[in-house]
């Protein structure tokens, strides 16, 4: 059974070449649609068994490698494809694979019409592909090669509808930026090959006992893969290719840009946990950055009125929430948050594409409002889905983001824990903030034109199943209080050696409770004054001023990095064009044909056309020969 | 030594056929010029054919002369060819040949 673990991988693989190679002789959508469906389905079932058969194992040896052949041979690099099974990687790939299945479905009701119906079903499952190559690829090379994958096709389904500008831009913007990152994962790779002689992480892991490596060494390779990090998974500073990334259509937003893909970064840290925990400065670096990448997320989308928009600054703002637990030690934490995000993320993405399908391509939040009874079906999913993401008991939300905030208070890191407090607050207040201008008060849209209307069951029943994933999925990691955390005791195999060396906290059982209580509390007040202020329609803005408008305009963060950054930049591009190109290298192509030209303008009056004077350069000739050969 | 008298005269008559070539404009006399070139060198190879007592200087002598009496044919033919063509068989008017 376990050699055709690699079909896990390889099924989607066939159903891009099927869709991608001749999708346009299949004319019907609904067959691409269902090619590509299906292969994820294949893969999420194969999935379950390796699940399985690992959980069959005892807890010390699930870890399984499924090598598949030679890759790289040259020197001491020895670098072989292969697999690499273990609670982390089958966690990861039940997410991208079952999440993804469900997304796939979706997009079969939302793609419909579009002339590229088969080339998205061909570029999604070359996502998942890549996806899954990331997380299952055994070293770090392998895992590299996904990380490019699907940074590849997060730019050609954010640049989908190519004929708009925009798209067009925001793709290049999301594959430049994620650029910066890669090339900080790809020093961080040189590093740990020249110190550990190893790309795998099996053979990283067991040099490290002992070692003499220096922890300024570890500091340097684990800050340059969270610089890889922040670029994949949206983090100050590179966030700010993620809300335009929704230029592409709404599936994509949800699979790539909120359920796997901009979570990769968070599975790298916890892949590589053992080298972070040897990094002190680095889990510091890392908290800190999530703890401010959430706060400020979470402002901005308290001001956007872009549905899709607030979404991706929530994602962005729920991302600093994991690497918050990553930072902290909480590894599992981490993962646990990856997992409940990934379902009601997707869940409120596949919700406002439902809206935004309904509402016929009106995204602005500001413009809709009473569609509460005109899509039922998407207003209630929607609505446990906001509910999660604010953290109400038993909603899964709940669950990950307390134990988030328990172990940054247990962990001593009370400032972290205070913004952290804070930004959950802001979660529950702008989610519920477009629930309200979205679904509730009176119509703001134009009746005669617009009618809103339910989704066609493609569209609604992975809703429905999302939604229930949204709301039952934190007991996989209740807290320790109440029973045993399913999650931390699945991952704790992978994760062992490194909370080993890092400090343990004990949890007072009665702190908890309080913890839980007071951060419930919170999300309730945001809830009500939320609801309060928005749900009757007449008010838009949370407040007003030139502080707001801050927020409405992201802080001018782009604004900034162009002035710092691309401006400069620039000018540096154009001085070397104009004196580096023009002058010095097209210089001196043109001036060695043009010295040549001269040349031969001079020397062609040799040749004269008259036989005996060809006669005479070659009798001298000969002449200096016989001299030479004399006089030797 | 005798040798070097039938050497020296091969070389003068070889030195006054490469003047001729180079420096006579008739392109008869230059052609007559390049057999007298042709023929000094056959003395030399009968001159160290008689000298060393080996006959293939002998034979190699006759194939020159079959080669330069077919050669005589060809090149007073393209003369012939050259004067229909440009009314001249002046070498310095034949400089079609160049840039």
């Amino acid at each position: 059974m376990v050699k055709y673990f690699y079909l896990i991988a390889v099924l989607p693989l066939i159903g891009f070449l099927i869709n991608g190679l001749f999708g346009t002789k299949i004319k019907n959508e609904k067959v691409s649609g269902i090619i590509g469906s299906l292969t994820v389905l294949g893969s999420f079932i194969i999935t379950i068994l390796a699940y399985l058969e690992i959980t069959s194992l005892p807890e010390e040896a699930r870890s399984i490698t499924i090598p598949l052949f030679n890759w790289i041979t040259s020197g001491t690099l020895n670098i072989s494809a292969a697999y690499l099974m273990d609670p982390l990687s089958i966690t990861m790939c039940l997410i991208i694979t079952g999440v993804g299945f469900l997304i796939h479905v979706y997009a079969i009701g939302y793609m419909h019409g579009d002339k590229g119906f088969a080339r998205f079903f061909a570029f999604l499952n070359l996502f998942i592909f890549a996806m899954l190559n990331l997380v299952l690829g055994d070293n770090m090379l392998l895992m590299f090669l996904g990380w490019e994958g699907v940074g590849l096709c997060s730019y050609l389904l954010i640049g989908f509808f190519y004929q708009k500008k925009f798209a067009g831009d925001a793709a290049n913007k999301a594959f430049w930026v994620n650029r910066i990152g890669d090339f900080g994962f790809m020093l961080a790779m040189f590093f740990i090959f020249m110190n550990f002689g190893t790309l795998n992480f099996q053979g990283i892991i067991t040099a490290i006992p002992g070692s003499v490596i220096p922890v300024s060494m570890f500091t340097i390779i684990t800050l340059l893969l969270f610089l890889g990090a922040t670029g994949k998974s949206a983090q100050i500073p590179l966030f700010i290719w993620l809300p335009d990334a929704m230029a592409g259509p709404t599936p994509v937003s949800a699979l790539i840009h909120a359920a796997t893909m901009v979570t990769a970064g968070v599975y790298m840290i916890g892949r590589t946990s053992l080298l972070f925990a040897m990094a002190p400065i680095t889990m510091e670096v890392v908290m800190i950055i999530g703890c401010l990448t959430a706060f400020m997320a979470a402002t901005i989308a308290v001001a956007q009125n872009d549905i899709k928009k607030i979404l991706a600054y929530s994602t962005v703002s729920q991302l600093g929430f994991m690497f918050m637990a990553m930072g902290a030690g909480a590894f599992s934490t981490g993962i646990f948050h990856v997992t409940t995000h990934a379902f009601f993320k997707a869940l409120m993405f596949l919700g406002a594409g439902a809206v935004i399908h309904g509402m016929h391509d009106e995204q602005d939040v500001t413009k809709m409002g009473g569609l509460k009874n005109k899509m039922k079906i998407t207003f209630f999913t929607f609505l446990m889905g906001g509910i999660a993401i604010s953290g109400i008991p038993p909603f899964s939300g709940f669950f990950s983001k307390d134990e988030i905030l328990s172990k940054l208070f247990f962990g001593g890191h009370y400032a972290v824990f205070g913004i952290a407090v804070l930004t959950a607050f802001m979660t529950a207040f702008y989610v519920f903030r477009l629930i309200s201008l979205t679904f509730y008060g009176k119509p703001r849209y134009d009746e005669a034109h617009v009618h809103p209307h339910e989704s066609p069951a493609w569209m609604t029943v992975p809703l429905i199943i999302l939604a229930v994933l949204s709301v039952v999925g934190g007991f996989i990691g209740i807290p320790h209080i109440i029973g045993t955390n399913l999650i931390e005791h699945w991952l704790a195999p992978v994760f062992g050696q490194a909370l080993a060396i890092l400090p343990e906290h004990h949890i007072v059982a009665s702190t908890e409770i309080g913890l839980i209580v007071f951060s419930v509390l919170v999300a309730v007040i945001a809830i009500l004054v939320s609801i309060k202020m928005f749900s009757k329609g007449e008010k838009l803005d949370a407040f007003s001023g030139g502080f707001y408008n801050l927020l409405r305009d992201k802080y001018r963060v782009d604004e900034l990095y162009d002035k710092i950054f691309i401006s400069p930049l620039r000018w540096l591009t154009e001085v070397f064009y104009k004196i580096l190109d023009v002058k010095i290298i097209d210089g001196a192509v043109n001036g060695t044909a043009k010295f040549f030209n001269n040349l031969s303008l001079d020397w062609r009056r040799i040749q004269t056309g008259v036989i005996q004077d060809y006669a005479l350069f070659s009798v001298a000739g000969i002449l200096a020969i016989i001299l030479y050969v004399l006089l030797r | 030594m005798e040798i070097n008298f039938y050497l020296i005269l091969a070389l003068l008559l070889f030195s006054i056929g490469v003047i001729g070539v180079l420096t006579r404009r008739n392109a008869i006399v230059v052609f007559m010029c390049i057999e007298l070139m042709l023929n000094s060198v056959n003395l030399v190879f009968v001159t160290f054919s008689s000298f060393l007592g080996n006959l293939n200087g002998q034979i190699f002598v006759f194939f020159i002369m079959t080669v330069a009496a077919a050669e005589a044919a060809v090149g007073l033919a393209i003369i012939i060819a050259l004067y229909r063509n440009k009314s001249t068989i002046n070498l310095d008017e034949i400089n079609i040949l160049k840039w």
